[in-house]
């Protein structure tokens, strides 16, 4: 069971920062994980007096804060017009509203989960992270380092002319995603950002140039791109799919996302 | 440590540890309905209000809702009775087990969403585990209870 010294509530990140040197002490988030563990904490450290559980839209970016709730995400207009849905569809099947109202977007990426609907999303957004002492960093490059002590303060995502569909399998509606996916044209190519593989989210980009018509996409390039991605990228075993099968359902994900995302050619 | 919120539209101050969850709290106070089902974030079944948002009270720190407003069924029981008392009518309360999170989860939805449809229904629903019905029965008992509320309101 999970036990705590202290609860501390901060008042700004600079504190925050001091408090989370300590390797005992942790940053809360919605805290779901956490309170599964069996660990001693010595300070629990709360940022939810800092205003950084708000969405703030302007003309060219999204800025999210790291204790904005995955139920704002799924509710938010502009996120959901942006996204052409896909935000909603990448949290509307995790566990519950109850858990979506606590569960922060700050806990789920920095937790770099391989099951994560949520980084595979703001991956496949090409988003970015802040952190409090590293500054702006790719979101691509920050899923790759390993957690350190420094503070995810808020995601940033630059409004950019795009097209992009998200897409789960999962065995039953609120388990974890057994293989998450997203596509995304932007800039001129299209992405495909697969994740629960069971690793973490990574990207494969057309550099191949299979999809040749910009967002007009055939179902038989949809098709061959989709067999591309599921090539590049490495498959494992879990309890919730074999990694053979997860190449197979990756392979129809990505088709059936640039469908959905692309138009007809 | 020293707790102060409002429960139930009443203010309290109680006794606390760092490490002390939410659902234990309420249910010390009094608040009964709120129980302990998977204790993994998952059942729904000690779901409460914090400040109106339907939450999980087995996975929220009890210090962090000082100053708020948490609410239980023990506060909601006009809304629970009226709308308990029909579900049980339609024959939608099968082993009981699910009830009180789902009647909390159901009031929210009624206030955020006061028509739903199927599937906005089923995934509000998703959120509180019951293993009885496949909630065919919840679902038939919701769309018939909010038929009824249309029509009494049309009536007066």
């Amino acid at each position: 069971m999970l036990q705590i010294k202290q609860y501390v509530k901060v008042t700004s990140l600079d504190e925050a920062y001091e408090l989370n040197k300590k390797k005992s002490n942790v940053i809360i988030g919605g805290m779901h994980w956490l309170k599964m563990s069996s660990k001693s904490v010595g300070t629990v450290i709360d940022l939810s007096g800092l205003g950084l559980d708000e969405i703030v839209e302007t003309e060219s970016t999204f800025e999210i804060g790291c204790m904005v709730s995955l139920r704002q995400l799924e509710t938010h207009e502009g996120l959901h017009a942006y996204t052409m849905g896909a935000m909603r569809d990448a949290v509307k099947d995790i566990v519950g509203i109850q858990l979506r109202n606590t569960a922060t977007v700050g806990g789920s990426i920095f937790g770099r989960y391989g099951f994560s609907d949520v980084l595979t999303v703001f991956m496949a957004l090409d988003a970015s992270v802040v952190c409090y002492k590293a500054g702006e960093i790719s979101l691509k490059e920050y899923a790759k380092k390993k957690a350190d002590r420094d503070i995810l303060v808020k995601l940033v995502i630059k409004k950019q002319p795009l097209r992009i569909a998200y897409l789960a399998q999962r065995h039953a509606r609120t388990d974890f995603a057994m293989l998450t996916c997203a596509v995304c044209f932007a800039d001129g190519m299209w992405r495909a950002v697969l994740g629960g593989r069971p690793e973490k989210a990574e990207m494969v980009m057309d550099e191949e140039k299979l999809l040749t018509n910009g967002i007009s996409v055939t179902e038989a390039q949809a098709e061959a791109f989709g067999k591309y991605v599921a090539e590049q990228l490495e498959f494992g075993s879990n309890m919730r799919g074999s990694a053979e099968y997860r190449k197979e359902i990756a392979a129809v994900l990505v088709k059936r996302a640039l469908l959905t995302a692309g138009g007809n050619a | 440590m020293e707790l102060k919120f409002i429960l139930n539209e009443k203010n309290v101050v109680t006794e606390i540890e760092a490490d002390s969850l939410l659902i234990d709290v309420v249910r010390d106070l009094g608040c009964l309905s709120v129980k302990r089902g998977c204790e993994t974030s998952n059942c729904g079944l000690c779901t409460v209000f914090v400040e109106d948002k339907p939450v999980l009270s087995c996975s929220v720190l009890a210090a962090r809702v000082e100053g708020q407003h948490v609410t239980t069924l023990e506060g909601l029981q006009e809304e629970a009775a009226d709308f308990g008392a029909f579900i049980a009518d339609q024959g939608a309360e099968q082993c009981g087990f699910c009830n009180p999170g789902f009647i909390m989860n159901a009031i929210a939805m009624f206030r955020e969403n006061p028509h739903p449809d199927d599937e906005e229904i089923l995934a509000y629903l998703s959120g509180n585990l019951c293993r009885c019905s496949g909630y065919e029965g919840q679902l038939r008992g919701i769309k018939a209870y909010l038929e009824f509320k249309d029509s009494q309101k049309g009536e007066a």
